[in-house]
């Protein structure tokens, strides 16, 4: 059962093995370095805070220090034993890059259907018209997703932009790259305006509060020596503003797996295999699981 | 020319660029990096704005802070049509303020609860949507006894207001701080009639109007 299912979810604790084992980006380091944070992972409590010796640390449940790792300008956390460290962001080891938080904003939504959106291209004339889309330029070119190294990328993405970035001066057909290295976390590449031979980094590091609220950190390491931080933050904001009240609407919260449960169209290959991929790897949190959604 | 402190996110800012977009009046926005920066805490910002918030308009040295002030102030001096702030009509006047007072609440509660869920604000959550919750259902009952006497907006003008500008972004957003309006019926066809204004404008989570809605 659907509802039931979103339902339960929000007051479930997660034991989904894979999900448990996961880092996950739980605060902007600026964030905590402010104060202590409490909040919530995967339904559990959890503080975090800078100690007295500069380090950050969490601890979950009533008080339970678990591990973290800081990477990236956010504190990363697990309430299981991940295989090795945070996925790799090479674009942070290139110091010509402005890399930094665009925003962290609570959203009443899966992490799945965040992530999900966050690779659909066919919603930007509609959502983010005059930005990263404009009527009639809607059509979504053929692109081809791929599995490598554990990750999905899609390459090819092709889309008509009259104003792509923070620093674009005119419309273009802006070339994208995803990056899905991560359950509940993605990265797009995307043809700078400011270095046609190279590619701004946009990623959505997700906190899962519960199964159906998350926090969606907004990552940017671009090229960009032109717009001051701010400029650079507000294009984003506004554009993942725009987004917010439709994740919020999408039913159900929980992203169905069941490859009948909802009906794909061509633009949708990336979100069709990413449901796969989630399917394999035996996601269970923040999803419908594809048995569950037969049963229905 | 009028510069806006701004932060494109802001329910109170986007009161003042709606205005202005309504009027037909050209700014210069100056944004300022309210979160994650903290940029109208720092001492830089306290030199425009002591009080640490914004908007903040500066018109050609004119320097004036807190969203309904503006309104006041820039409908008072640029609307010809004297209609979004009747300076001439005193019971307008009077419902128009009274309106803006309540307009407060709206921002102490409904927008309260949307930073809460959106920033992480520090509010008690269950406080502040039953304080919304209250509001608009004096809200909705008032507009609905307007409807009856052939009125459109919250005072007694013909016209809308300022207050209805400034009541406007509150309501139209309080779905992200978890405030639905689905039983307010005159307060939703109240929003709709709003997005048809001439000029009318969006900000992130607010819509344009359909374009299959009837006009007026």
């Amino acid at each position: 059962m659907t509802v039931m299912a979103t339902a339960e979810a929000e007051t479930q604790v997660c034991t989904d093995p894979v999900i448990r084992n996961q880092w996950h980006a739980v605060a902007d380091l600026d964030e905590i370095r402010r104060g202590e944070l409490r909040t919530l992972l995967l339904g559990e409590p959890l503080r975090c805070w800078i100690d007295s010796g500069g380090a950050a640390r969490a601890a979950a449940g009533p008080d339970r220090e678990i591990e973290v790792r800081t990477d990236y300008g956010y504190l990363w956390a697990t309430l299981g034993k991940p295989s090795g460290g945070v996925f790799d962001v090479p674009e942070t080891r290139e110091h010509d890059r402005r890399t930094l938080n665009a925003l962290t904003v609570g959203i009443e939504v899966s992490a799945p259907r965040a992530v999900e959106n966050f690779l659909d291209m066919a919603h930007f004339p509609y959502v983010h018209a005059g930005v990263l889309g404009e009527e009639p330029h809607t059509e979504v070119a053929e692109y081809r997703v791929e599995e490598r190294d554990g990750e999905l990328w899609a390459f090819d993405c092709l889309f008509y932009q009259p104003r792509a970035a923070a620093a674009s001066s005119q419309a273009v057909l802006a070339e994208y790259v995803y990056r899905v290295p991560h359950p509940y976390s993605a990265m797009l590449y995307k043809s700078s305006p400011t270095d046609a031979s190279r590619m701004d980094a946009i990623g959505i590091f997700i906190h899962p509060l519960t199964a159906t609220r998350i926090r969606a950190h907004l990552f940017i390491s671009v090229l960009d020596d032109v717009s001051a931080d701010r400029e650079i933050r507000r294009f984003q904001q506004g554009v993942i503003a725009q987004d917010k009240p439709i994740l919020e609407n999408q039913h159900p919260k929980l992203l169905p797996l069941d490859p009948r449960a909802e009906t794909p169209i061509r633009a949708d290959r990336s979100a069709i295999v990413y449901r796969r991929w989630l399917s394999r790897l035996g996601v269970t949190y923040g999803v419908i699981p594809a048995a569950e959604g037969v049963r229905t | 020319m009028i510069t806006l402190y701004d932060w494109e996110l802001s329910a109170n800012c986007y009161k003042v660029r709606l205005l202005m977009s309504i009027l037909g009046l050209d700014h210069h926005a100056v944004p300022v990096d309210f979160y994650p920066g903290w940029e109208h805490k720092s001492a830089e910002f306290a030199k425009i704005n002591p009080l640490g918030h914004i908007p903040v308009i500066d018109d050609d040295g004119y320097v004036l802070r807190d969203s309904h002030a503006i309104l006041v102030y820039l409908a008072a001096r640029y609307d010809k049509s004297g209609r979004w702030y009747p300076v001439d009509d005193p019971e307008v006047l009077g419902e128009t303020a009274s309106w803006l007072l309540f307009a407060e609440g709206t921002t102490n509660t409904a927008s309260a609860a949307r930073l809460y869920v959106n920033l992480g604000y520090d509010f008690d959550i269950d406080a502040v949507r039953a304080g919304a919750h209250r509001l608009f259902g004096v809200l909705d009952e008032h507009l609905w006894f307007r409807e009856r006497e052939g009125l459109d907006w919250v005072t007694s003008s013909p016209h809308p207001t300022i207050a209805d500008l400034a009541l406007f972004p509150d309501v139209a957003l309080s779905e992200e701080g978890g405030v639905s309006r689905e039983d307010y019926p005159a307060l939703r066809r109240w929003t709709d009639r709003f997005r048809q204004i001439d000029g009318f404008t969006v900000m992130p989570g607010i819509f344009a109007p359909s374009r299959a809605a009837p006009p007026g």
